[in-house]
């Protein structure tokens, strides 16, 4: 892990910013994120990210739920121990329809849950740098991340014109480390790597 | 840019003229400010019930279900009408959060983030009693499937009673899952307002990190609607499940078909109800007024209403098919035990029908709807009728079975089963209160994306879009 240089602009209104993160985008910066305190539909698109596949893995995730019921129980009702239920079936498939199902709900929704915590590496006492204080309050913050060839001055000039509040620049580590929220400290070494 | 546009005619869900940033004040002052006096009476209040609860459950647990006054004849008393009972408040949570979500109803987001604390409290709720009514509790985890030294002897997986206790806990995770996923920004946004070390620690470690990185929105937004798609056919078959627990018996009263839809419709309105007593005093004691509006409660009240009747509906069809099945054990549980008035347990079922089936149609007029006391009142009262619904069809159907001769003596609960059930109330109140002071109560994030098409400041200018020309409406909102 190293740190990086970034160029943070703030804004105040998603009316704003959509054409400015078009603006940023057709100058040929790369913005490293939009934070924002809700979920902006169609900032995703606006700037350029892929639709994620979190519903594809809890497809799957279902699907080895239902399997898991339905091999666990013939196994257990057919093979290892078949007990004579009022004379019924021993393969009774109507009756483990509930269980399927609720095996189903519970591998997808706890399997989507971790992928997703493990996607956006998401975990308790998880901490990461925040470029902004206000980013879950009421500001979308966006945070470009500079090269060698970038002018931090005329990219700044830049936001501004394009209706950013507030502008800065940050040396920040843009991954996560083991922290607390309360103190400052910062585990990594002060290397700064700059992107080509 | 999207356009955000929504008709005049409807009504504001956010009061006032707000900011993005008075949503967050206003919804975080509670975790902020020190609690009230109000809150610390009703807090010690619940934890005093709680402890007479865990009393009642020590003398249940140490002397064994006798301490009770089930008999043999009448098996299943307060206990599972309790846990019907509390399961069934548990399903407004979900239902309000995930299926209003996929209908699209923008009401939801004032109440979806107390609902599914409720519907998770209500839940601790009901799982107390199922355990608690096995006597020897310390067996419970026997209910589990697992390879074992006993033979390996396995659960019975054709048992609507272990269905139960998948459905139970799937229902609880999945619940908590959401409810916690939907947690994480928000506590994010008490976590970077922090003034105090402590709080910032705790609601740090709390928020998992979250930044609000556009692309985490994404797949957060992606696991939501997954969820809420998974969670609507689950809260369907979770009371389906309870329901089984008596339809797949052959008890008359019990072995009806229609028992899922009735129970299912039954929850909703239990729940909605509870939902209503919880969010009419939060709203007060926290001045959030302008976010649980009065439309909020008229939302909530019609469907009170709607499935107040669908119970009623399905308490006739009970009746009619009680005679028209010309079964005499039917007939004589519908319309001996339960429907003629002087009949031992007559009272209950009559207390049922005043306080389910009649009293909620008031809420066929507006001004009722919108009042807050009639509202408050009535929530009390449907939750009386369902719990009286419970208790006849549970202890109606048992009491008097086939032979006279094991009839039971009249079944009414001692001391320690009705110190069990007001210790759940005692663990639920404790756990709402806890959330009311330490949780936002109201889903930040959510508010503030319908804000600026719905909040009353925003609707205002839209006069303007409403009297635009075609072409001028164009030309002003077209993708360039």
């Amino acid at each position: 892990m190293a740190k990086k240089k970034f160029v943070v602009g703030c804004f105040d209104d998603e009316a704003v910013l959509f054409p400015a993160v078009k603006k940023v985008r057709t100058a040929g910066y790369k913005i490293h994120d939009v934070y924002t305190p809700f979920a902006v539909h169609g900032l995703d698109h606006a700037m350029g990210l892929r639709e994620t596949s979190l519903h594809t893995a809890g497809f799957i995730y279902g699907i080895t739920g239902t399997t898991t019921a339905v091999s666990a129980i013939s196994w257990i009702f057919t093979k290892d121990w078949p007990l004579n239920i009022g004379g019924k079936p021993h393969f009774a498939l109507p009756a483990w329809i509930p269980i399927m199902f609720e095996l189903t709900v519970l591998f997808a929704a706890v399997g989507m849950v971790l992928t997703f915590c493990y996607l956006c590496q998401l975990a308790p006492f998880v901490k990461k740098h925040h470029f902004h204080a206000r980013a879950t309050d009421d500001l979308f913050v966006m945070v470009i991340e500079c090269t060698d060839k970038t002018n931090t001055d005329d990219l700044q000039a830049f936001l501004s014109s394009n209706g950013a509040l507030e502008t800065k620049v940050e040396v920040a580590e843009d991954g996560w480390w083991l922290g607390r929220y309360d103190k400052d400290e910062m585990p990594f070494e002060e290397k700064q790597i700059v992107a080509a | 840019m999207h356009l955000k546009y929504e008709s005049q005619l409807r009504e504001p869900l956010v009061y006032g003229d707000k900011t993005y940033k008075q949503v967050t004040e206003d919804i975080v002052r509670p975790i902020e400010a020190k609690p009230t006096k109000l809150w610390y009476v009703g807090f010690y209040i619940a934890v005093a019930l709680l402890m007479f609860g865990v009393y009642s459950v020590y003398r249940e647990v140490t002397y064994g279900i006798g301490q009770w006054n089930l008999n043999k004849t009448v098996g299943w008393g307060w206990d599972i009408t309790n846990f019907v009972w509390w399961v069934g408040i548990g399903h407004a949570g979900t239902l309000i959060s995930a299926i209003l979500l996929l209908f699209r109803q923008g009401w939801r987001t004032g109440v979806n983030r107390a609902a599914e604390a409720m519907t998770i409290f209500a839940v601790m709720c009901a799982g107390q009693f199922p355990i608690f009514h096995m006597g020897r509790v310390w067996m419970a985890f026997f209910v589990l499937p697992y390879p074992n030294s006993r033979g390996p002897l396995w659960v019975n997986f054709n048992s609507p009673l272990l269905w139960d206790v998948f459905a139970i806990s799937t229902y609880f995770t999945v619940s908590l899952l959401f409810w916690y996923s939907g947690l994480i920004p928000d506590f994010a946004t008490v976590r970077d307002r922090a003034f105090t070390k402590l709080r910032k620690r705790l609601y740090g470690i709390a928020s998992f990190g979250w930044t609000g990185s556009t692309k985490h929105w994404q797949r957060h937004e992606s696991l939501s609607l997954v969820l809420a798609g998974l969670s609507t056919p689950l809260v369907l078959s979770v009371h389906t499940i309870v329901s089984f627990d008596f339809a797949t018996s052959v008890i008359p009263g019990w072995h009806t078909t229609i028992f899922p839809p009735y129970f299912v419709a039954g929850a909703i309105f239990s729940g909605f109800a509870m939902v209503q007593t919880l969010m009419i005093m939060v709203r007060k004691v926290f001045a959030m007024e302008d976010y649980v509006t009065i439309g909020h409660i008229e939302a909530m009240n019609k469907v009170i209403v709607l499935t107040g009747s669908i119970v009623g509906i399905a308490y006739l069809t009970e009746l009619f098919m009680g005679w028209y099945s010309q079964n005499k054990y039917e007939g004589y549980t519908f319309w001996y035990s339960r429907a003629y008035l002087f009949s031992p347990y007559g009272w209950s079922y009559w207390g049922m029908m005043a306080c389910n089936v009649l009293s909620p149609q008031i809420f066929w007029f507006r001004k009722m709807r919108r009042n807050i006391f009639v509202t408050f009142f009535m929530s009390i009262i449907v939750n009386i009728g369902m719990w009286f619904e419970r208790f006849v069809i549970i202890v109606t159907s048992l009491y008097r079975d086939y032979l006279p001769s094991s009839w039971s003596v009249y079944y009414s609960p001692t001391i320690w089963e009705i110190g069990f059930y007001a210790g759940t109330f005692g663990l639920f109140f404790t756990c709402f209160f806890l959330f009311a002071k330490y949780f936002p109560v109201i889903a930040i994030a959510e508010i503030k994306y319908v804000l600026k098409t719905t909040g009353e400041g925003y609707k205002n200018q839209m006069t303007k879009i409403e009297d635009q020309k075609l072409e001028e409406f164009v030309h002003e909102h077209a993708h360039h």
